[in-house]
């Protein structure tokens, strides 16, 4: 699935067109241009995307469609070590 | 992304899952927790760090910002179905209001689960309302504008 554990995972990066039949995007291809007209709204099916990160202590890729079932938020902000 | 940590018991409580992401790497996301984050959050924050270091996911989000090559501050609440709920963008000098947000989280549950509506300033406990033939011209005698104090 979309979480891989290791401590030198691939990293992941970007946006994963929804596919029916659940598996996609295995080997992390980025699929920008498909995805450029898709863009985040209020009442529509939040884009999906798959992305490494820093979790629990270990680095892991992860997909927000993983999390569907759950209420969910995404948090983007400028950077690490900033102040506000 | 501190204030939202030292809140996460409020956020784990409502069974919702932060996803923090920025345009660092995932190593500077490590760094940044133990180094700091872990001195204003006991044991670190407790949530993923993503890490969209080209700023494919922050572009389709609406929150990147090209000049600086960052995203901007934006929260997207998400409902269990994968829709979004609630979107709020901040520019950069400005920081969020958890609070507010706890909120609006509260209330979209209600939503969700009871299929009415919240008026505004709606607080948990509070009377919502029934939308429907019946409330029309009616909402004045359940609701009033809160004035301030």
């Amino acid at each position: 699935m979309g979480e891989k554990e290791s401590s030198c995972v691939s990293p992941a990066g970007g946006p994963v067109e929804p596919v029916s039949g659940g598996q996609n995007a295995a080997d992390g291809s980025q699929l920008q241009e498909e995805v450029a007209g898709m863009t985040a709204r209020v009442g529509q099916v939040a884009p999906d995307f798959e992305a490494t990160g820093y979790v629990d202590g270990q680095f892991k890729n992860v997909k927000l469609s993983d999390y569907r079932g759950k209420w969910v938020t995404l948090c983007f902000y400028p950077g690490d070590f900033t102040f506000v | 992304m501190a204030a939202v940590a030292a809140r996460h018991d409020e956020f784990e409580s409502l069974g919702v899952q932060i996803l923090a992401v920025s345009a660092d790497s995932h190593f500077v996301h490590k760094l940044w927790q133990e180094e700091e984050l872990s001195k204003m959050v006991p044991d670190g924050v407790p949530f993923p760090l993503l890490s969209d270091a080209n700023g494919q996911i922050g572009r389709v989000y609406g929150v990147w910002e090209e000049d600086a090559g960052v995203n901007i501050r934006g929260r997207f609440l998400i409902d269990p179905d994968g829709v979004i709920r609630a979107v709020e963008i901040l520019a950069p000098p400005v920081g969020r209001n958890v609070s507010e947000f706890v909120r609006q989280i509260q209330a979209f549950q209600h939503v969700h689960a009871t299929g009415e509506a919240t008026p505004a300033g709606w607080q948990p406990g509070q009377a919502a309302l029934k939308p429907g033939p019946d409330l029309v011209g009616k909402v004045w005698q359940v609701w009033k504008p809160e004035s301030r104090s």
